[in-house]
């Protein structure tokens, strides 16, 4: 009985000697090279896997940093939009470079066309799904350019980022945002653009993208661009460009003076998170009409922000 | 026994509510829309500018590629504008748009009754002559049918057949077409037969038209090689596949055309119109239409001029009935819901469907159960409770590995469904990706 587990014992320990020695040699003989950098690299990023800098994946972009790294020695071009400069300059500091400070950017929707600025011409009851609603039909506001509102966009999002308000029925971004392009990409309509965050988080932004004429734009919707032209003629800096009948606001040439804001007939220019403007005897008729959209688009109002709004059409009622 | 396809199908209620209406001619309109993308393939080119004087039956636009079509104008008078007007979708395509006066015809056309029955022309010219006239499918799916009649080298055509199916519920055009135009029709067929160089044909007619079989069989009677079939009342007996595999037991493969196994499909329509086109001299610029709902005062078929906005048929139709819902351009299986009364006719317009609001809304989709009735309705063979999860995830690839490009989109799923689930909805998603894909692979 005792020979018997003996002999296995001394069997298997033979066999088991014999394939770690083999091992060892094949180990030794394909041993795959690897830059341990990258692992570091790895570790600095954020695990996210979104995709945001192009690459399928952390991993993948790492690879992709230490190979630029050893071949050109920069990494012009690469950019984890999540980390943001932090992180890169973390990664730099590994592989023993300089990286520019990019400017961060975040999600931005250009639509206003909500529930009572573009009301419902028909009802949609198919899937929900933007891409099949996109390839279906304009749309139930009637705007072929318009937000859809079937949230595509919030599906897309890993980051919580992106939701939509059940009363404008458009989705809204907050500040979870890190820019890594998902929505942009998910968007059948391409309504959704990555813009600089701004100093102190202020922009101004066109939130329409419809290209048609005027007349065709407002009988769909009462804050769409019509293509006036009034706020390329405003523009000190030239930032703002006309095409197709719908105006561009360059984020890079745009210093935040805000002149074109009022100057639009329509409200179709967005200021964000600016102070309240100081107001004067005649308020321009513009800015009344973007308070007023404002309010229209029922954006959940604080109180404090309620009684700030109320202001403009006091001085609406003193003009009229 | 009738025969029919084996696998899948349903059996919708008919609701042909207007099969005994002869068919009407409906006003001219005040003003066209005509637009240039009427078929399916690339848009034809505007030949006509605003202020240009243009009579019933002239070319305004050409179709330039190989798979593309002709558009005459359907009316005379002055062109108002060549602009951008809204489609059935709302979305805006280019078009012409005619301010009617009078009625005057092109020359060269003949609006005689009488039926011309010899056939002078050889192969090549009927060919010549349908892709002038701008004849397409008018099935549905407006394929332009003179490429359909090009048989590619290497192939070969033995049998043509003529859809008389109509399986859609509601429609009637091409069973009154039947019964009204028959002699014209059969003549129509022949000329395919030359066009094609077969010498049978057969005609597929469900078997809920025995007017409409009696007539032809009578008409083809003394008529060598053209055979008419009754077939057992299933849909979608109407698709291409479907009827090929009914009457003659073939099966076309996946991703392949009918040519593959040497069957070519016309539309019964479509047979009347090469008939028009070829011994009339007379372009596609009128159709029958199935104006038709439960609610509706005065349902029936009227012969319309393409580019007639809708609305003026519904007016003749005794006016949109109070409780509409919806209003379909279409069958209620395959059509598809318009955005606004104001779009025009168009050669692919089979009917128009009113349905009363209780019957138009969806209901409320609740979770797949695993049933497997879509599978077994399914007249390709597809699992579209599958598809629909794989298009939902985005596994675009394995869609396109469970054949999703061969769903003929009949809706038979979508009917079936006890739980109300849009599977076709998905699958259209689905095969519009995987089609993107496709192509873009073939590209590289």
């Amino acid at each position: 009985m005792n020979d018997v587990v003996i002999y296995a014992v001394a069997s298997l320990g033979i066999i088991g000697a014999a394939a770690a020695i083999i091992l060892y040699f094949v180990a030794q003989k394909f041993k795959v090279i690897e830059d341990p950098r990258i692992d570091e690299v790895e570790g600095a990023l954020p695990a996210a896997n979104c995709g945001g800098c192009g690459f399928a994946g952390c991993r993948a972009f790492a690879e992709a940093l230490v190979m630029k790294a050893n071949k050109e020695g920069n990494l012009e071009g690469l950019n984890c939009p999540v980390g943001g400069n932090d992180v890169m300059a973390t990664v730099a500091s590994i592989l023993n470079l300089q990286v520019e400070e990019q400017e961060p950017l975040i999600a931005v929707v250009r639509c206003n066309g909500s529930h009572t600025n573009s009301p419902k011409k028909v009802i949609y009851e198919g899937a929900t799904s933007c891409a099949f609603a996109h390839n279906l039909f304009n749309g139930e506001g009637g705007c072929p350019y318009g937000c859809l509102g079937l949230g595509d966009c919030v599906k897309a999002c890993a980051f919580d980022a992106i939701h939509i308000n059940p009363e404008t029925g458009l989705p809204e971004v907050n500040d979870k945002c890190v820019a890594c392009g998902a929505c942009v990409e998910a968007c059948p309509r391409d309504i959704i653009e990555l813009r600089p965050k701004g100093k102190k988080d202020r922009r101004i932004y066109v939130c329409c993208i419809n290209k048609e004429k005027g007349g065709p734009a407002r009988k769909n919707c009462d804050v769409a661009c019509i293509g006036c032209g009034k706020c390329v003629k405003v523009c000190p800096f030239d930032a703002i460009t006309m095409e197709n009948n719908l105006a561009y606001i360059d984020p890079v040439k745009c210093k935040l003076c805000r002149k074109c804001v009022p100057e639009c007939p329509t409200g179709a220019i967005h200021e964000l998170n600016f102070p309240l403007r100081k107001l004067k005897d005649d308020v321009p008729v513009g800015e009344m009409k973007l308070e007023k959209t404002e309010v229209k688009a029922s954006v959940t109002i604080k109180p404090d922000a309620t009684q700030d709004a109320k202001e403009p059409e006091g001085g609406k009622e003193n003009k009229s | 026994m009738l025969k029919t396809f084996k696998l899948g199908g349903v059996h919708p209620a008919e609701n042909k509510l207007t099969e005994n209406k002869a068919i009407e001619v409906l006003p001219i309109p005040k003003v066209a829309y005509i637009p240039f993308s009427q078929h399916l393939g690339a848009p034809a080119r505007a030949l006509v500018q605003k202020g240009d004087a243009v009579k019933t039956g002239q070319l305004i636009a050409k179709g330039e590629a190989f798979i593309s079509a002709n558009i005459h104008s359907s009316v005379s008078g002055k062109v108002l504008k060549v602009d951008d007007v809204l489609d059935a979708s709302g979305y805006k395509r280019p078009a012409v748009v005619i301010q009617v006066e009078g009625d005057e015809w092109a020359e060269g056309i003949n609006r005689s009754g009488e039926i011309i029955r010899e056939i002078s022309l050889g192969q090549k010219e009927i060919i010549q002559k349908i892709n002038e006239m701008g004849v397409v499918g008018l099935g549905g799916a407006t394929f332009p049918s003179h490429v359909k009649l090009m048989v590619p080298e290497g192939k070969r055509a033995d049998v043509l057949i003529i859809n008389g199916v109509e399986c859609e519920p509601f429609l009637t055009a091409d069973h009154r077409l039947m019964l009204e135009k028959g002699e014209e029709l059969i003549v129509g067929v022949r000329i395919l037969m030359i066009a094609l160089g077969v010498k049978k044909a057969i005609i597929g007619i469900e078997n809920n038209k025995p007017d409409a079989i009696s007539n032809m069989k009578k008409i083809t009677g003394n008529q060598e090689g053209i055979d008419v079939q009754a077939l057992k009342v299933k849909y979608p007996q109407g698709a291409e596949k479907q009827l090929i595999k009914a009457l003659i037991n073939r099966e076309v493969p996946s991703g392949k055309l009918p040519i593959e196994v040497g069957a070519v499909v016309h539309n019964a329509g479509t047979a009347y119109a090469v008939y028009e086109a070829v011994q009339k001299n007379k372009p596609l610029v009128e159709r029958v239409v199935t104006i038709t709902g439960k609610s509706v005062k005065n349902p029936g078929n009227f012969l319309v001029r393409i580019g007639t906005p809708i609305a003026e048929l519904v007016e003749a139709a005794g006016g949109l009935p109070e409780d509409t819902g919806k209003v379909i351009g279409g069958g209620p299986m395959m059509g598809k819901a318009l955005n606004s009364l104001d779009v025009p006719i168009i050669k692919g317009t089979s009917g128009i469907l009113m349905l009363p609001v209780e019957e138009s809304g969806r209901n409320t989709v609740l979770h797949c159960i695993r049933c497997s009735r879509c599978v077994s309705v399914c007249p390709m063979g597809l699992e579209p409770y599958l598809l629909e999860k794989l298009v939902m995830f985005e596994d675009f690839e394995r869609t396109e590995k469970e054949r999703v490009m061969d769903c003929i989109e009949c809706g038979s799923c979508h009917y079936t469904c006890p739980a109300n689930r849009p599977l076709l909805d998905y699958i259209r998603l689905g095969k519009n990706k995987v089609g993107a894909i496709i192509r873009t692979r073939s590209k590289k």
